[in-house]
């Protein structure tokens, strides 16, 4: 690791304004990734800000339909809060296949959607359930968030500070993980909101990051049942092929992984 | 057998410093005015080092020196050896590739040094290594055997042409093609062993302490064998003379033969430290790990065995491609050789055997011994080819290997081996037992009604540990001994320490050996302790490797009690005025069989270093040493069977159940030994569904980390379900055959096996990721 300058920030506003002042500044949530790649010197931040320790980005609301979660909640508080469980039982489901249990104590919501890496879990859930993402200036569908691999709408400095999820009726995800990152090889967030609409999402498939699954979208629409995507074709064509999955075989994921995530949701 | 004797489940002493974090690694050692190596490692496969600019680097903040492959040869340290010599079929020794410890001219993988930068830290080593400017002239690589052979293709060693290493032939060809051509049955198969990266949970390291006024090195290293590496220090690399040189190899933490060898770090350490003359440390990452641990595996084999029309094997042969990566590493020649053609004959009568193997050079990481070492890759052939039979010939897997088990021992083999005792049916019977083999056909069909493919598959499988004897060995081209030295001194006050050649590096000695001395002198292991890893406290020993600490260190203990014990005797009977023929050894007293006369151990050992009242003639003390050579090797075998369902959707294997059933002779240590059992089996099914170390094209790495290289985690694994059957090894006297390599050997061929089995389909390479097996079930 190079040298670097470290804040522990208590406030949103003071995160924003030590960043304003650094040259070139990192925003440290749970570290588990902008640790790793300064550890092996492939980033150099002259500062690295905290927000870890920033009370007002802890914490889960359940308020109405709508279930906010704080940036820096770890994935380990998401999976054992209440509110959560009650929710949207698929957002316990994935955290509790995304990494290990010592990812699970670091690693945060915010960290994952900022860094949008195309195989994380948590884009996914944001995408097929039609997510905000409240930042400190604004808020951003997550449609418009997820920019393709490792990028985002977010401005420089900007930092986020929550995710609201609207109560979905139904919602399942189904994750062949990754044999070595445990990240997903193929994920799957099928969603089917409260006025009937359809979302479904992939991570892990697609060479542009996370992405909609039109053709499963329409087949469940008109048929929620995992038979309904028996004929739908996904072609491989932009999907990801590396050691560990061709990109035929993410096409088959993205098909198999979405019919079980139905029969998951009910 | 006592509370803590032989076959009992004592619980490990050496637990309590690893679980409190107490143990003491190299890296844990701190130097006075110790500097800091990091190496600069050639990010191309194959490249001309044209110039190396240190200038900028040398003005840097703690920068002690920057030293470069040119130097290290202009002093004069040797060439990294081949320990074991193999004889081309056309009678050519092989060809060896000249590999200083850091390359001043032609660098041949990814991650070979070609400098090393000594700093007054780790990190201000790190930042004057980036500053280091390596001018590489890039060259053609080559990373896979078939096509490092091709007429044409790029040329590592001028030593070696066409890159061949050797083409070693065991067996008699003739017989085999008799038996091919009466044969009322061949089966064919082609098979690949997956290089995998060894990936001890200690990255290696290494401390080299020069004494200018004394002349005198020590060298703290990652070994499994600390006597073997200053012994090639010295005899081979030019560094000290043996009594100039101090190897301690301290606790290590795991090693699966990728510590057995003497690295290029060690000979720079050694070298540096006296060049700057302050200690100098390195301890590797996992990067370098990856980059620079001597692998394992890689075979490209072909293969045919031909069978009579009652099913009986008549003929095998086999030709296999061994990558030997870029350099012959310290045993790598044997690894295809004696370790692997020599168990083609399995558990099997096989009336002749042929191999022939080509070692080649790629330009990757060097090739090496790894848990298991040419066995598992002559086990898993061996027992696909049976599976494929089976299938092919339409018979049930089980009994066709039955119906050709040898069960007459002695059994002399047709490539060398004379397998001792055995039990080939009753391994087999206690593993089908334990899977309720008779009943999988339910449990499929069942399987099948939910959409589920489930798959049984069988390996019987047989190892050779202990690598012995020394004569036999010697015979065979091995630059080594392959005996265990030992020594057992008893304190003034009756305390013990047993010191030993073999060294523990996770196996647990300092609870088996101690158990051993419990069990012949009825002490508690409290008062007993193992001293280990340390050239100068302890007389010259072979080390550990080969399952054979038990069978070879062990009986050396033994070798060396029974000496001890009989001048003890000779004390006590002198001491109760009794015949030393009545004098008998129970609960740490010495006693006169049949009477209430006796004498405590402590009472012995005062007596024997007081030397008050010695028998006549006695020289006082009580320290007694032996050296230990085995008359053959051991031969453990067992049988592995695993149950499991695939998922067709995804591929994804899901296992049932996994039984052990495994003679090892006798166990000292039940509790160790199914420890041991369970790593082994999970490497074998690491093999066989997640490791793969691969390289693309042109020799660059794909798997360099734990985020692309898939290492078995506890969910990968099964709840295993062992059991022993035992014939106790006539070879040594404990009767041990040796426990740690069998899970690894046996484990790979059982998993394929089955997942073929549910499938339906023969064909399929390690590992059987969920993407590979989905293609398979699903390819036309």
């Amino acid at each position: 690791m190079y040298q670097t300058t470290y804040h522990r920030a208590s406030s949103v506003d003071e995160a924003a304004s030590l960043f304003g002042k650094s040259s070139e500044a990192k925003f440290l949530a749970g570290g588990q990734t902008l640790l790793p790649v300064m550890k092996q010197r492939l980033a150099s931040p002259s500062d690295v800000i905290d927000l870890g320790k920033i009370r007002e980005l802890q914490g889960v609301e359940l308020s109405g339909d709508t279930l906010t979660i704080k940036a820096a909640t770890t994935y380990h508080d998401i999976m054992q809060n209440a509110d959560v469980k009650k929710a949207i039982p698929a957002i316990v489901h994935l955290t509790s296949v995304l990494g290990d249990p010592a990812v699970r104590y670091r690693g945060t919501i915010g960290g994952s959607i900022a860094n949008n890496d195309p195989a994380a879990d948590y884009p996914a859930a944001l995408l097929a359930l039609g997510a905000t993402v409240k930042t400190n200036k604004r808020s951003i569908a997550a449609d418009d968030f997820f920019k393709g691999l490792f990028t985002t709408a977010l401005e420089d400095g900007e930092i986020i500070t929550a995710i609201s999820f609207p109560v979905p009726a139904k919602a399942g995800y189904e994750k062949m993980r990754h044999p070595a990152s445990r990240f997903a090889l193929t994920g799957v967030f099928v969603a089917q909101t409260k006025a009937g609409e359809v979302r479904v999402a992939a991570t892990g498939a697609s060479q542009s990051g996370v992405m909609r699954v039109g053709a499963i979208e329409a087949a469940l629409k008109s048929n929620w049942s995992p038979s309904a995507i028996d004929n739908v074709s996904i072609s491989a064509n932009g999907l990801l092929a590396d050691i560990h999955g061709t990109a035929e075989y993410r096409a088959n994921l993205v098909k198999v992984l979405a019919q079980r995530a139905v029969a998951a949701a009910g | 057998m006592g509370v803590e004797g032989i076959g009992a489940r004592v619980v490990r002493k050496e637990d309590k410093r690893f679980i409190t974090g107490k143990g003491r690694y190299v890296d844990d050692i701190k130097l006075q005015g110790m500097t800091h190596a990091h190496f600069i490692r050639s990010p191309h496969a194959h490249a001309k080092v044209k110039g190396i600019d240190s200038s900028a680097a040398l003005k840097m903040p703690g920068v002690v020196a920057v030293l470069t492959g040119q130097e290290i040869v202009n002093d004069k340290v040797g060439n990294l050896i081949c320990g074991w010599a193999i004889t081309s079929k056309d009678g050519s020794p092989m060809k060896m590739g000249a590999w200083p410890a850091m390359a001043p001219e032609t660098v041949r993988f990814v991650g070979q040094a070609v400098a090393v930068v000594i700093a007054d830290s780790k990190n201000l080593a790190r930042d004057a290594a980036e500053a280091v400017v390596v001018d590489y002239e890039e060259l053609p690589a080559v990373a896979d055997v078939h096509a490092a052979i091709k007429a044409g293709a790029p040329q590592l060693h001028p030593e070696a042409p066409g890159n061949q290493v050797y083409d070693w032939v065991l067996g008699d060809e003739a017989a085999v093609d008799a038996a091919f051509a009466k044969a009322a049955n061949v089966v064919k198969l082609d098979v690949t062993n997956n290089r995998l990266a060894p990936n001890a949970m200690e990255p290696r390291a290494a401390i080299a302490d020069y004494d200018a006024a004394e002349e005198h090195f020590t060298l703290y290293t990652t070994s499994q064998n600390p006597h073997v590496a200053r012994l090639v220090l010295s005899a081979f690399y030019n560094i000290a003379p043996e009594h100039k040189l101090r190897v301690i190899a301290p606790d290590v933490g795991g090693g699966f033969g990728s510590k057995i060898f003497i690295y290029p770090e060690e000979m720079v350490a050694l070298w540096a430290s006296k060049k700057v003359g302050r200690p100098v440390k390195w301890t590797g990452d996992r990067t370098e790990a990856f980059l620079t641990d001597a692998h394992g595996r890689d075979h490209v084999t072909h293969a045919e065995m031909a069978f009579d029309a009652s099913n009986k094997i008549t003929g095998f042969k086999v030709k296999t491609y061994a990558n030997f990566g870029a350099y012959m590493s310290l045993f790598s020649s044997s690894v295809p050789t004696y370790l692997y053609a020599t168990l083609l004959s399995g558990q099997y009568n096989i009336p002749a055997i042929h191999a022939e193997v080509i070692g080649v050079y790629t330009n990757t990481t060097p090739v090496d011994a790894y848990r298991g070492a040419g066995r598992p890759e002559a086990s898993y052939l061996v027992e696909r080819l049976m599976e494929t039979a089976a299938r092919q010939l339409k018979v049930d897997p089980a009994a066709l290997r039955r119906a050709n088990f040898i069960t007459q021992f002695p059994h002399q083999t047709p490539v060398i081996m004379a397998y001792d005792t055995g039990d080939f049916n009753a391994s087999l019977d206690a593993a089908m037992k334990a899977i309720d083999y008779a009943g999988f056909p339910a449990r499929k069909a069942q399987a099948k009604s939910q959409g589920k493919l489930r798959g049984i598959g069988v390996s019987c499988y047989i190892e050779a540990c202990g690598i012995a004897p020394s004569k036999a060995v010697g015979s065979l081209g091995a630059g080594v001994g392959l005996w265990e030295s030992a020594e057992v001194r008893v304190n003034p006050v009756g305390t013990i320490e047993i010191l030993t050649g073999s060294h523990s590096h996770g196996q647990g000695h300092e609870t088996t050996f101690c158990q051993l001395v419990a069990d012949r002198l009825g002490v508690p292991i409290s008062q007993v302790s193992i001293v280990h890893g340390d050239t100068d406290k302890v007389q010259f020993g072979m080390g550990t490797y080969g399952s054979r600490s038990a069978a070879v260190g062990l009986t050396a203990i033994l070798k060396a009690m029974e000496k001890m014990e009989s001048k003890a005797k000779k004390i006590a009977a002198h001491a109760l005025e009794a015949s030393e023929a009545d004098i008998v050894i129970e609960n740490g007293e010495f006693k006169v069989t049949g009477t209430d006369k006796a004498i405590a151990l402590p009472m012995v050992a005062l007596a024997a270093y007081t030397a008050h009242n010695l028998p006549d003639g006695m020289e006082p003390g009580l320290k007694e040493s032996a050296f230990y050579d085995p008359s053959n090797f051991t031969f453990p075998a067992g049988a592995y069977i695993c149950e499991l369902e695939v998922d067709a959707g995804t591929g994804k294997t899901t296992f049932v159940n996994f039984v052990a059933a495994d003679d090892f002779g006798r166990l000292i240590n039940p509790m160790i030994v199914e420890g041991q059992v369970h790593g082994g089996l999970a490497q074998g099914i690491g093999q066989a569904l997640l490791e793969h170390a691969i390289y693309d094209a042109n020799g660059q790495p794909v798997t360099a980390s734990f985020m692309d290289y898939a290492m078995p985690r506890a969910e990968d694994l099964p709840s295993f379900n062992l059991s022993h059957t035992t014939t106790l090894c006539p070879g040594n006297p404990l009767g041990i055959k040796g426990c740690g390599e069998a899970g690894a050997i046996g484990a790979s061929a059982a998993v394929i096996n089955a997942i073929t089995d549910a499938i339906g389909k023969n064909n399929l390479e390690m590992p059987a990721t969920p993407d590979r097996v989905w293609r398979t079930i699903h390819a036309a």
